[in-house]
């Protein structure tokens, strides 16, 4: 009786309430197996979505109506549909899949299959396996460039950034970086690209055209042993004033100047801070604390951590829906 | 006189950094693999065997990853494995294959071995200790071409010691068996107990010498019969009769040392900072657990990758100035960079405080601090060594 009427009410102020929403965050529990939804206007969790074993990397369709999960342990990828919060579909990933990225076209998706070193890129719309690319050890980190012309890997144990050719899916180049790179984000003009290396320490700054490290930054925290500062996410502000560096089980959140790469600042978050991102018009941060299960919310005018949200077991990713 | 040595380091890495990658040169990099385990004798707690190939699969494992890694820079790998019989077959081995021109090698084999082959080595030869935690290795008998993968028994008893004050369960039993190696651990952890202020309530040897798969109940109560402790400490290396001891003692109190919870360099539960990777990476190999053995043969190999890697050269000299060089740095799935101590070649790991299903804890743990780094706080730091291999 009592879980009928809370599952009553919570449907009642779900459907109440979401179209009047600020968007949403969807955030991947990769213990619990569920997505947590978070109004960002209230920031508060709304609603908890059971899928796919191990959800890792999430990302959201061009139109915003679907939210692609890689469930890591069913070794698929799941397509939710935003409206119902349903899982309508599921697409061939390959093993593993950790993280992926989606070509500006909204059909190609390139997915890196961590346990076999390979990327897979699947076409969205049929479903078809388009290729499977050779990378190095333990492929993470999946960027496409707002352009579409390139699809970067970064393979953990091989230390490489790997540059697919989007047009011939195969590699023109590969660039040795720091110890295990995790992450890679491009500018909006597809100028640079940033790439994390969570062992190393370091992020680097590669200049796209010239496919060539144009710079080296490393962080120091005030009072953190040196080797617990490991980049892993990055968000980049459109206007280009700002990159925001996860360093992991610091628990900070670095402040870069990204047209200087001056770092800024460092803000006190979570625990092991995993991934980030923006809100539609870029005042808010979030980011997924894994060992704390929390998410926490960064003013970005301010440069304060204003909140945190328990969320699931070891949130990994996190994405704000701006049309929600 | 350092510094302008590593500048230059620094600066033939950038330069090489910023070439593309299909203009670097072709190297064929050997890697030698010698193991040689001598019989632990019958042991009463045979149920669950350790495998004999512990050591050389996650030596091709890594040479695999290398291989993968080096298929995008025109290297490549190849290991020459070699399970010898006895001690001298393994010290022939090492020389037969330093004769075909290999200078660079993992060897999983006792102190005593290993001390053996060091005598046979070429002035430049580089080999990593994947098999021996022997602490005088790290302490005086060091070898400037020497390098541990392996964790010290100190490494490892300083883990134990750590958690055990951390849980303010200070006050122990401890049981040590008739080997060697039973010797060595015990004498480890009682420096450790010393160290970081945990008190050996009793101390006695194991000298039982019947089943105790019929009589660990009736024996071993007795045997632990104190006024109080807060643990049972074991130490039984090769695993004779220190399974039996937990849920048999006097007072319900928790077993740890070999047995029990134990200090390991890498175990099945170990599954974060990727750690779940390379476990179903060697699953998938080997068709088994990766044991800690693996793991340090493992961290030898993907040292010598890594390096070749970083440096474009495999020439023993150049690659062990690089690997005590600060361009150095390991990832080893433990959560850390992973570099080598410049006074006795150790490499510096968190330790795993594992039970047989989970793990319990990771050392260092949090508090116990160092100047430099608190991967220090476990095992033989600077003062307490005298060795110094790089001068």
């Amino acid at each position: 009786m009592k879980s009928l009427f809370r599952q009553t009410a919570l449907a009642a102020l779900v459907g109440l309430s979401a179209p009047a929403l600020a968007s949403l965050a969807y955030v991947s529990n990769e213990k619990d197996n569920t997505l947590s939804v978070i109004d960002t206007e209230s920031q508060q969790v709304v609603d908890t979505i059971e899928v796919g074993a191990r959800p890792r990397g999430i990302l959201l369709s061009k139109d915003f109506t679907k939210l692609y999960i890689c469930a890591s342990d069913d070794d698929t990828v799941q397509v939710l549909d935003l409206a119902t919060r349903k899982i309508v579909d599921t697409l061939p990933s390959g093993e593993d899949p950790e993280q992926f990225a989606l070509h500006p076209n909204n059909k190609h998706l390139y997915i890196a299959n961590e346990d076999d070193a390979i990327v897979t890129v699947v076409d969205v719309t049929t479903k078809e396996v388009l290729a499977q690319i050779d990378v190095g050890i333990e492929p993470e980190g999946m960027a496409v460039s707002p352009d579409g012309k390139w699809a970067v890997n970064t393979s953990e144990t091989t230390s490489m950034l790997h540059w697919i050719n989007t047009e011939t899916f195969e590699i023109d180049k590969n660039i040795v970086i720091g110890q295990r790179p995790r992450h890679v984000e491009f500018s909006n003009d597809s100028k640079v690209a940033w790439a994390s290396a969570e062992i190393g320490g370091t992020v680097h700054i590669i200049d796209v055209d010239n496919l060539e490290q144009i710079h080296e930054m490393s962080f120091k925290v005030p009072g953190v042993n040196q080797d617990r500062v490991q980049p892993v996410g990055i968000e980049l502000t459109s206007d280009g004033k700002y990159a925001f560096v996860a360093l992991g089980p610091s628990n900070h959140v670095a402040v870069v100047d990204a047209k200087t790469y001056e770092i800024l600042d460092y803000l006190l978050v979570g625990s092991r801070v995993w991934q980030l991102d923006l809100n539609k018009d870029e005042t808010q941060l979030y980011t997924t604390n894994g060992v704390s299960g929390d998410v926490s919310v960064i003013d970005v005018e301010a440069l304060k951590v204003i909140k945190s949200i328990k969320v699931g077991r070891y949130p990994w990713g996190v994405v704000i829906d701006p049309n929600s | 006189m350092f510094r302008p040595a590593s500048l230059i380091v620094t600066l033939v890495f950038s330069l090489l950094s910023a070439l593309p990658l299909h203009a670097s040169e072709t190297i064929a990099v050997k890697i030698g693999y010698v193991q040689w385990a001598p019989d632990q004798g019958p042991v009463l707690s045979n149920v669950l065997p350790e495998p004999e190939d512990a050591g050389l699969r996650g030596a091709e494992l890594a040479i695999n990853d290398n291989s993968t890694t080096g298929k995008f820079m025109g290297h490549t790998y190849t290991l020459t494995p070699k399970v010898a019989e006895s001690e001298q077959a393994a010290v022939e081995a090492f020389e037969a294959l330093q004769q075909q021109g290999v200078d660079l090698f993992v060897i999983n084999a006792p102190a005593s071995t290993l001390t053996a082959i060091m005598d046979k080595a070429a002035t430049d030869t580089l080999v990593f200790n994947s098999g021996s935690p022997d602490d005088a290795l790290r302490a005086s008998k060091c070898n400037p071409n020497l390098l541990h993968t392996l964790p010290s028994y100190a490494m490892l008893t300083d883990a134990l010691g750590q958690w055990l004050k951390m849980r303010r369960w200070s006050r122990v039993f401890l049981i040590t068996g008739p080997t060697a190696a039973d010797q060595a651990w015990a004498s480890a952890f009682r420096r450790s107990a010393k160290r970081f202020g945990v008190k050996i309530m009793e101390d006695k040897p194991w000298t039982f010498d019947a089943d105790l798969r019929r009589t660990a109940s009736k024996e071993l109560p007795l045997f632990t019969q104190a006024n109080d402790y807060a643990a049972v400490v074991v130490a039984d290396v090769r695993g004779d009769f220190g399974e039996y001891v937990p849920f048999n003692t006097w007072l319900p109190r928790p077993v740890v040392g070999t047995q029990g919870m134990s200090p390991e360099a890498w175990h099945r539960v170990v599954e974060s900072w990727g750690a779940a990777q390379l476990q179903s990476r060697f699953y998938d190999l080997a068709g088994r657990d990766m044991t800690s053995e693996d793991y340090a043969a493992w961290a030898a190999v993907r040292s010598l990758g890594t390096a070749v890697t970083q440096l474009g050269k495999a020439d023993p000299k150049s690659l062990r100035r690089f690997i005590f060089s600060d361009r150095f740095q390991l990832a080893a799935f433990k959560g850390r960079q992973l570099t080598y101590r410049l006074w006795n070649g150790q490499l510096r790991q968190p330790i795993p405080l594992v039970h047989p299903r989970g793990l319990v804890a990771s050392a260092p743990i949090e508090g116990f601090i160092h100047p430099k780094t608190e991967m220090d706080t476990l095992g033989l730091d600077e003062p307490e060594s005298a060795c110094r291999i790089n001068g």
